[in-house]
């Protein structure tokens, strides 16, 4: 069944005629993903990439029956888009968007809370079902149905991980991007959560970094929830000086907790399978489920 | 962004924050005109002279020093200005200070002893929400007080669909041991900073101390505020704010080139597609017995414009004995990438020091193939164990 996004979803983009949305909408379509359709405010009533454009979620949501969102609206823009998707009951709202000021964030993310709907990013490469439905920004070539699930803060980190799978022949259930911002809709732990209750998921790949105390949470559920499946965990930023922001807005050392020393003293206490290198990501995975 | 102390001091004004008052200056004769400007304004006999970096601790390092007459101000200001101020945030090398801020003496007895306070604004990332921290131990570093005294730090959430309400700015001030006139002041001067914070896209707030003056008013002495890079957008006010002396040399260009660029002390320069993946090249480096000189993320456009400026930059570093690139392609094609490796080389001329490229991902075998055959001193790794072993063996 894997989690969040299926064969089945209907996918609508918004931002959907711009030049990152027009681009990634097409490889999504080439994946296989069912994309109904995209929203571009005063574009409506067109046609694009063989598929209508709407001027509102609600528009789209009404004629295409959609329950999945993917946003590549500008920064300056994207907190109102994901709040309109929660309006109009879009049910998995994706942002992928960099760069949203935090104030708007903590606007949207209150906006959102209590409706049937669940964000994830933004700042982050999307969902990837594999080989039924992506929607993101991964290369999909790189996955191969199989067992593991993942969970990320980081894109290319990601496919590092979802790569090393591949070739120990393990496979993928569902990756999810949930992004590197300070505010993101989907926490380190909800996503574990989610795959940890996935009959197809068989084990489980958590990457994080540096800032904040989302992975810290993750490995105290993933205890207390009694070590179901095994989670190979890695914080990237072994190396990582206090006080300096490294790239993504959120991976920054505040206090001593943000170390990744510390997130990881934390995994291994809570039964994680933790790897110093992210070159042994896949060979752990091996082992923690005694294929090695 | 980080600005400095008067900056600062500056955005919180205009929100209606009473501050310690002042006037920044260039000069040692500058530094007199204003410390009499500032006697005809506020009635100060004394004033302070303030060194303007964005490091912390500069009370200690002798970056803060009281001048009780004009001699004393031009003496003192001579000696802060052109010094390179170190404290424990400025590294052994410490920060040359280009300006002074002249300011207001407010420590003056009075009717009641002054008394110093801590107020600090930041996000909550856990409750995705504002939060107001407060302490009576005011001047001290918050980090100490939290890990020997937690109980005297007070803090208050807030609620972004409503805001600071009054009866959270009151129980603050109580808290805090107020009463009388300086609480009313402690309650109009929490409201005002936090509407400075919001409307001035602030990620960080930091005001020690605070100070309730001899006659009951209470302002702020000193001023931390970093503003959130991703709204400057709609602040174009702010943008030239930034002091580009605070930064180091190599981090201003890479930012002129687009290139995500953070300078480290270490032996090994890198250059890689995504800041995740950048980390945990880095951590790579270290674990083959070398230590990252930089975090440097191309982002998803890595061509040969791009990797040729994160050479330039990479090699400006001294301490650099190997460089080693690590590209994940998925948009990315590697064999552009690699292609973009061999013409930035050339353009270059000769390298001194081995380079590592490592192309996963899309077209990472004709990647490889276009180094492997480009003739250069280029060694091509896929995996990431061949790299690290690779950087091994051009450190032995």
């Amino acid at each position: 069944m894997a989690v969040l996004v299926n064969k089945d979803s209907k996918i609508i983009v918004q931002g959907f005629t711009g030049s990152e949305g027009s681009f990634h909408a097409q490889q999504m379509k080439e994946y296989g993903t069912n994309v109904v359709g995209g929203v571009t405010p005063g574009k409506g009533g067109s046609t694009h990439l063989e598929r209508p454009v709407f001027n509102t979620v609600a528009d789209a949501v009404s004629t295409t029956g959609a329950d999945v969102s993917i946003i590549f609206v500008p920064p300056a823009f994207a907190a109102d888009a994901i709040m309109e998707a929660a309006d109009a009951g879009i049910k998995v709202i994706i942002c992928i968007t960099e760069g949203i000021p935090t104030k708007d964030m903590i606007v949207a993310k209150e906006y959102i809370q209590g409706k049937n709907c669940r964000l994830i990013g933004p700042n982050c490469p999307g969902v990837m079902t594999a080989e039924e439905c992506k929607v993101g920004i991964m290369p999909g070539f790189i996955f191969k149905k199989g067992k593991i699930g993942i969970v990320s803060k980081s894109g290319t980190l990601t496919y590092e991980a979802v790569d090393q799978l591949t070739k120990a022949g393990l496979g993928q259930t569902t990756a999810i991007g949930i992004g590197g911002d300070p505010i993101i809709g989907t926490t380190t732990k909800e996503a574990v959560e989610l795959l940890m209750n996935d009959p197809e998921t068989e084990g489980i790949v958590m990457i994080g970094e540096i800032g904040g105390g989302m992975e810290a949470e993750a490995a105290h559920w993933v205890k207390a929830d009694g070590n179901r499946k095994p989670v190979v965990g890695f914080i990237a930023g072994q190396t990582a000086p206090k006080g300096r922001r490294m790239g993504h807005a959120g991976a920054i050392i505040g206090g001593a907790d943000d170390t990744a020393a510390a997130k990881m003293a934390i995994m291994e206490a809570c039964g994680i399978h933790v790897v110093h290198s992210p070159a042994d990501i896949g060979e752990t995975m091996l082992k923690a489920l005694g294929l090695k | 962004m980080n600005i400095h102390e008067y900056q600062g001091k500056d955005i919180l004004k205009s929100y209606g924050v009473r501050i310690q008052e002042g006037i920044v200056v260039d000069t040692p004769a500058q530094a007199v005109e204003a410390a009499r400007e500032l006697t005809a304004k506020t009635g100060t006999g004394w004033h302070v002279i303030k060194a303007q970096i964005h490091a912390g601790g500069r009370g200690k390092g002798g970056g803060v020093k009281l001048a009780k007459n004009l001699d004393e101000v031009r003496e003192k200001s001579k000696q802060i200005l052109g010094m390179q101020l170190i404290t424990h945030q400025t590294g052994p090398e410490g920060k040359k200070v280009n300006k002074v801020l002249i300011a207001e003496d407010v420590y003056g007895p009075g009717v009641s002893e002054p008394k110093e306070y801590y107020l600090s604004i930041l996000l909550d990332r856990g409750r995705a929400c504002n939060v107001i921290m407060a302490s009576t131990e005011g001047g001290m570093d918050i980090e100490e007080v939290a890990e020997h005294t937690p109980e005297k730090i007070i803090k208050e959430w807030i609620d972004p669909r409503v805001g600071l309400q009054g009866f959270q700015a009151r129980k603050v001030a109580f808290a805090l041991g107020l009463s009388g006139d300086a609480f009313k002041e402690m309650v109009k001067f929490i409201n005002a900073l936090y509407k400075a914070y919001v409307e001035s896209d602030a990620s960080m707030f930091e005001i020690n101390p605070v100070l309730k003056t001899s006659d009951n008013r209470i302002l702020a002495v000193d001023a931390k505020v970093n503003l959130d890079d991703n709204a400057m957008f709609r602040h174009a006010d702010f943008v030239p704010l930034r002091d580009v002396t605070e930064e180091d040399p190599l981090e201003v260009e890479a930012s002129a080139n687009d290139l995500n660029y953070v300078k480290l002390d270490g032996n090994v320069g890198c250059m890689v597609n995504g800041a995740g993946l950048a980390m945990a090249t880095m951590d790579i480096i270290k674990l083959s017995g070398g230590e990252p000189a930089n975090f440097l993320d191309v982002g998803g456009g890595a061509n040969a414009k791009t990797v040729e400026a994160g050479f330039r930059i990479i090699l400006k570093d001294p301490n650099v004995k190997a460089i080693l690139i690590n590209i994940f392609g998925g948009i990315v094609r590697c064999d552009r990438v690699a292609t973009g490796v061999v013409e930035a080389y050339k353009a270059i001329g000769d390298i001194p020091v081995p380079i590592i490229v490592r192309l996963q991902g899309t077209n990472a075998v004709e990647g490889a193939k276009i180094i492997d055959e480009s003739g250069l001193k280029v060694f091509s790794a896929i995996s990431l164990k061949d790299a690290a072993t690779r950087v091994t063996e051009v450190l032995a």
